[in-house]
């Protein structure tokens, strides 16, 4: 430095730099905290993908990180106005046509997995509200979910990781989180009775997580909420001949004939009720409000409709449904917005990424 | 003697230290709520997007402001290379305040997502639905947002560099310190002082 500078030398003002320097690391290292970078324990969005994929098997580049195998459904929901008394949302208004663009997969990152591999079927929805704003979400054709917690699920999919040696989940490993997580009873009550459905038209769905409604008064009603088909169930297992993508035929020949209905069956908290635990069914003594029919008209692939690039966020809500204190909901969004982020990186083949394929690439 | 001969207009001096918080305040809200899955993730991202908006129309109010009032001229002792530091780094930081906002507004338009700033307050969308539009924005969000961080640790080190061991007058053209009563500038007296106290 010029020593005629009236900074003087560098010497002469080392604890000035030092105290400088230590400002700079000491915010710095403060943002790496927040950051996650140097929270190596905390369960990161990013963490909770990489899991489900090491639990996968593998990454299906382009495809959703979970749930990975499904078909896009259009149609509408037809409100009767039953819902307006407890919720302001257009969606409920009397006569109102919301234009419906949807979803049904099975769970696993697998796009090319036998519908018969998983006795679990999904239906996500977005309605585009008149107003503009959306409602968003993805329900189970189960009325629990295994565990009430993020980092549950995380430990329940390290659980399911296959094994190097036998390409399958640790029984033991398995046992031992169940018996490490009494939560999961009512789940595994369910999924003792379950078998895969043949068809996606005769399944309830439901919201798992609990929201809020928010009526005119400003007053909040925790609520959960389900599809109740019209079709009637058949009752069959999955169809013999082999043919593993059975369930989207099946869908394809049922909307050639005719709509498929559900009722929006909307379920209101007593006091007390859990509405913070997916885990935990509430009494079938609930009262319940059918809001109105959601009529599905037509079906397209995945791969070219335009359900593709929707990332069904259950907190994308409009004014008048809010989210609960269910703490599976902020983590769902916070990893669909990283497993988002990480296919259309593929469908746009940025560099670090794995290009997009829009065909089976005869992955075993 | 190379003393800023006055500060910061007090229209200047409020936008930069309101703006110095909020910045901070949601640079720490952005890296915090896609690095967590708890309850912290939606409560923070229902902050980010109306903060963001208020730092974009703050930004250019800001501009106006400082093209009507210019700043006060760097010490013309200052060297060449820090001149330059100085000037590039504050349009830097100008150019992003601007950016990002505008960044996350379309990256939401293209991923789809209805762009609320509240319960219902919604902003049209700027850029039409595409999924490669919006890896592409959503990285850039992510890398611009790790600039303009950068940048910001750089000017807060020069601003305490004026302040503790150059003495200046830079810094307290912002703070305003040695600048109520005496305006335009610090006597020479205090000059000479802080010059013994330097060395």
């Amino acid at each position: 430095m010029n020593p005629s500078s009236r900074s003087g030398t560098p010497a002469g003002h080392l604890g000035a730099y030092a105290l400088i320097g230590a400002t700079v690391v000491l915010v710095a290292a403060a943002f790496g905290y927040v950051g996650g970078w140097l929270a190596p324990h905390r369960l990161t969005p990013a963490r909770l993908v990489n899991q489900l994929q090491a639990t996968n098997g593998g990454v299906y580049p382009g495809y959703r990180r979970n749930h990975a195998k499904g078909v896009c459904v259009m149609g509408y929901f037809q409100s009767n106005g039953q819902g307006s008394a407890y919720s302001v949302a257009q969606v409920f208004a009397p006569n109102e046509r919301t234009p419906v663009v949807g979803r049904f997969a099975i769970p696993g990152g697998n796009p090319y997995a036998p519908d018969s591999s998983i006795p679990i079927r999904s239906m996500a929805l977005r309605f585009a509200l008149a107003n503009g704003q959306q409602w968003r979400t993805g329900m189970n054709d189960m009325p629990v979910f295994p565990v009430s917690t993020p980092r549950a699920f995380y430990q329940l999919l390290q659980a399911q990781q296959p094994d190097p040696a036998t390409g399958k989940p640790d029984p033991r490993k398995l046992g031992a989180f169940f018996a490490g997580h009494p939560e999961t009873a009512e789940f595994l009550g369910w999924v003792k009775t379950a078998t895969p459905s043949a068809s996606f038209a005769d399944q309830s769905y439901w919201s798992l997580d609990a929201f809020e409604l928010v009526d005119g008064q400003g007053r909040r009603h925790p609520v959960r909420w389900r599809m109740a088909p019209e079709a009637s169930s058949t009752d069959t297992a999955a169809p013999a001949g082999g043919d593993p993508d059975y369930l989207a035929a099946d869908l394809r020949q049922r909307l050639a004939r005719a709509p498929l209905r559900w009722h929006l069956v909307i379920t209101l908290a007593q006091p007390g009720d859990p509405v913070d635990d997916a885990a935990r069914e509430w009494p079938v003594s609930r009262t319940s409000v059918d809001a109105g029919v959601l009529v599905l008209t037509s079906t397209a692939p995945q791969q070219s409709g335009p359900c593709r690039d929707i990332n069904y966020d259950p907190t994308v809500l409009p004014h008048g449904i809010e989210i609960s204190g269910d703490p599976l909901l902020p983590a769902r969004s916070a990893a669909y917005a990283d497993s988002y982020l990480r296919r259309t990186s593929e469908e746009a083949h940025l560099p670090g990424t794995s290009g997009a394929t829009s065909k089976p690439d005869n992955r075993s | 003697m190379n003393e800023a001969t006055r500060p910061f207009s007090p229209a200047a001096r409020l936008l930069h230290w309101l703006m110095a918080l909020l910045i901070l305040t949601m640079l720490f809200i952005g890296v915090g709520m896609v690095a967590t899955v708890s309850e912290w993730h939606n409560w923070l991202v229902g902050i980010h997007k109306p903060l963001g908006i208020a730092i974009l129309l703050l930004a250019i109010v800001r501009l106006v402001v400082r093209i009507r009032r210019p700043p006060p001229p760097l010490p013309a002792d200052l060297p060449a290379p820090q001149k330059l530091a100085a000037h590039a780094s504050h349009w830097l930081l100008y150019a992003l305040m601007i950016a990002m906002p505008l960044i996350g507004w379309a990256m939401l338009s293209a991923g789809g997502y209805p762009v609320m700033l509240g319960s219902s307050l919604r902003l049209p969308p700027i850029w039409p639905f595409d999924p490669v539009a919006f890896a592409v924005l959503r990285h850039l969000h992510t890398w611009l947002g790790l600039l303009l961080f950068l940048t910001f640790l750089a000017h807060l080190a020069a601003a305490l560099y004026h302040g503790l061991i150059r003495r200046d007058g830079v810094l307290s053209s912002m703070t305003g310190a040695g600048f109520h009563h005496d305006f335009p500038a610090a006597s020479p007296s205090t000059a000479a002082s802080a010059e013994k106290r330097a060395l």
